[in-house]
């Protein structure tokens, strides 16, 4: 397990640098430029210089290698120096976004909690509704629990979020008044108050998200469980005389989880990809809307930095996948 | 005790007018029609007859192991230990299946769960019947192992069922079924799926075990070799009905009914005039949508007559013993003696 852990960490390294060429150039090839949110009436010349001092002027793979020598060796030695108070970096350029001038790790370090919060609890909350509901609905399947599971993944699955949302803010927070229809970001959790006003200001962006990740995740769950229902193992537990209990929970469920687990954790990186259309709903400031603002003002460094980001975490959850499928299954080794 | 008529002394299970049906979208099925028989006590029992012709659905009905719905178990009754196995309860079933009833399937590769090491498999049913703890159960299960002839038992007990080839996972499903000492051993064709030299030694383990333990055992195949070398008594299947039951030397020196002759004649011999092709039995056992009102062979049958085709034949004694203890058979055409 060790060795196969270790060597698909290495094939990860060009797997990534790959990722991270196509993703640069693809970013530099698309329409647009940094100056497009500058006012016209700029001088092309005065223009020109902005550019330059941006460094954009410079040849595309030039820039590149820049960039990546600012994301794995500059960006790492401030984050080392931000811990231990060490002078690694000294003071060499930062990966700088080009709307706000600020280290774009900076940006990602305010966001990246908003996301987390939101989002996490969503697919944590999704999950967890999920797994039960997928549990019953193919131990009584057809049955009218069965069918009403079905039309609510069916809705999950099918209803955009910024449709949901806008309900779910029209009927909770307008109508019924139970909840605020914004996310407040300045909002710290200092006592037990603050923390009900937290919990009650997540819960209409936790059940927008959480609908449709649980929608997801039920019906795998109910087809994997359905699939090992009728396997013979069942039939054998049974003729031990085990309680339907046990049969359930124990014989079919450990081996039902095997390929949910792996969809669950290959689900995980879009948390940190944020969910752009409900964070925009509900105005949390999370990384997707960090991702939407970049783009719209061709913030390379920026967009540059969160794709591969997000790409990282899509490689490393990948191997994370197959870790867990190892162990959750004794007919899978890695030696 | 069941009413109408009496056990016979050391009968352990008595089966009385047996119906299983199927509703399934095409109508129903009836795949078992009135079957009635009884084990003794310490005896093999074996069970033949052709796919399909509802042996091994009937042994699972006893202990109402299909899945339900489709199946509809009973009318009929299943006496067990004082008990009539279709009417209790999941709870009182659930101390039956295991503890008075063993069950063995016909495919060892996809009984036993893939993600439980075999020792804890086994141990799962000495723990919720036998009331041994942890270490008492482990230590049962390695003795279980070691008296079905795994080497190294105590040692594989921490395997997994895909460490074990075939036979020796069917060898692992038998000490399961042994773990709570049944009194019954129904064994559902347990070496189809093997080569036949593993067949022969799974053949003899149950043989030794069956008379260590003095369990009745209950041997579903369709292998009639199989059954001259394991069984006292034998029960011919053929769409859902018994048709044809007695001694073993009986039913094999003089068959009385037309299948039984036909599937007698089905085994190649070893002696004897070389034939040219292997004997065949023409045609498909029929599926019932309905309960037999004639009989269910006549179409397949050199011997049918009209009475064949209005009255579905009731099982009567060829001997002169009571129905039920010597040989019998269920069909309207007269064996002539030979």
């Amino acid at each position: 397990m060790f060795v196969f852990t270790l060597r698909r960490l290495l094939l990860a390294i060009p797997t990534l640098l790959v990722i991270s060429l196509v993703i640069y150039l693809l970013v530099d090839f698309a329409p647009g430029s940094p100056m497009s949110e500058i006012p016209l009436t700029v001088p092309p010349e005065v223009r020109q210089k902005m550019i330059a001092a941006l460094g954009a002027d410079q040849p595309v793979l030039v820039r590149y290698l820049l960039w990546l020598r600012q994301f794995f060796w500059v960006e790492p030695a401030y984050l080392i120096d931000g811990w231990f108070g060490t002078h690694l970096a000294g003071d060499e350029q930062r990966i700088l976004s080009w709307q706000s001038r600020s280290p774009v790790f900076t940006i990602i370090g305010q966001r990246i909690p908003q996301t987390l919060t939101v989002v996490g609890t969503a697919y944590l909350v999704g999950a967890l509704i999920a797994i039960p509901i997928g549990i019953y609905s193919a131990y009584r399947q057809y049955s009218w629990f069965d069918q009403l599971g079905t039309l609510f993944a069916m809705i999950g699955f099918s209803v955009p979020t910024f449709f949901t949302g806008t309900l779910f803010i029209i009927i909770f927070a307008v109508e019924l008044g139970w909840f605020p229809t914004k996310y407040d970001t300045m909002l710290n959790v200092t006592d037990w108050s603050s923390f009900l006003t937290q919990l009650r200001q997540m819960t209409l962006p936790v059940m927008t998200l959480g609908l449709a990740n649980a929608a997801a995740i039920s019906r795998y769950m109910r087809s994997s469980m359905l699939d090992n229902l009728g396997q013979d193992y069942v039939r054998t537990a049974r003729a031990k005389g085990e309680p339907e209990r046990t049969v359930v929970l124990k014989h079919v469920l450990r081996n039902s989880l095997i390929p949910v687990v792996t969809v669950i954790a290959l689900g995980i990186p879009s948390i940190f990809g944020g969910a752009i259309i409900t964070e925009n709903l509900f105005g949390v400031n999370g990384i997707g809307a960090a991702l939407i603002l970049a783009i719209h003002a061709s913030d390379l460094p920026m967009v540059q930095t969160l794709t591969f980001i997000f790409a990282a975490l899509i490689v490393l959850f990948n191997l994370i996948a197959d870790i867990l499928y190892g162990l959750l299954d004794p007919r899978i080794r890695y030696d | 005790m069941p009413d109408g008529g009496t056990i016979a002394a050391g009968a352990v299970l008595d089966v009385r007018g047996l119906k299983t049906t199927f509703r399934t979208r095409g109508g129903e099925v009836h795949a078992v029609n009135s079957v009635s028989f009884q084990l003794q006590r310490g005896e093999i029992l074996g069970v033949v007859g052709e796919s399909g012709s509802g042996k091994s659905v009937t042994m699972m009905s006893l202990i109402r192991l299909l899945p339900s719905p489709p199946a509809q178990i009973g009318p009929g009754q299943v006496w067990l230990d004082g008990q009539d196995l279709l009417q209790i309860d999941a709870e009182a079933l659930r101390k039956v299946r295991g503890p008075k009833v063993g069950f063995v399937f016909q495919d060892p590769m996809t009984s036993l769960n893939p993600v439980f090491t075999v020792g804890s498999q086994i141990m799962e049913p000495l723990r919720r019947h036998m009331g041994l703890d942890r270490a008492g159960a482990r230590r049962r299960a390695g003795e279980l192992l070691d008296l079905v002839g795994i080497p190294d038992a105590a040692r594989r007990l921490d395997d997994y069922p895909h460490q074990f080839s075939g036979g020796m996972r069917q060898r692992v499903m038998i000490a399961i079924a042994l773990a709570c000492e049944p009194d019954v051993l129904i064994a559902d064709e347990p070496t189809t799926a093997l080569d036949v030299t593993i067949q022969a030694q799974i053949i003899d383990l149950v043989k030794r075990l069956q008379k260590q333990l003095g369990m009745g055992v209950i041997w579903i195949t369709h292998d009639l070799g199989v059954i001259a070398g394991i069984a006292q008594r034998v029960m011919v299947m053929y769409a859902g009905q018994i048709v044809e039951h007695g001694p073993v030397t009986e039913v094999f020196r003089a068959p009385q009914h037309p299948y039984t002759r036909a599937l007698l004649k089905t085994v190649p011999s070893l002696t004897g005039r070389r034939a040219a092709r292997l004997q065949v039995i023409e045609g498909q056992p029929p599926i019932l949508m309905a309960a037999p009102v004639a009989c269910s062979f006549r179409d397949r049958c050199a011997h049918a007559f009209g009475r064949c085709a209005q009255e579905n034949p009731e099982r009567r004694p060829v001997d002169d013993k009571q129905l039920g203890f010597g040989h019998d058979v269920a069909c309207h055409w007269e064996a002539p003696h030979d």
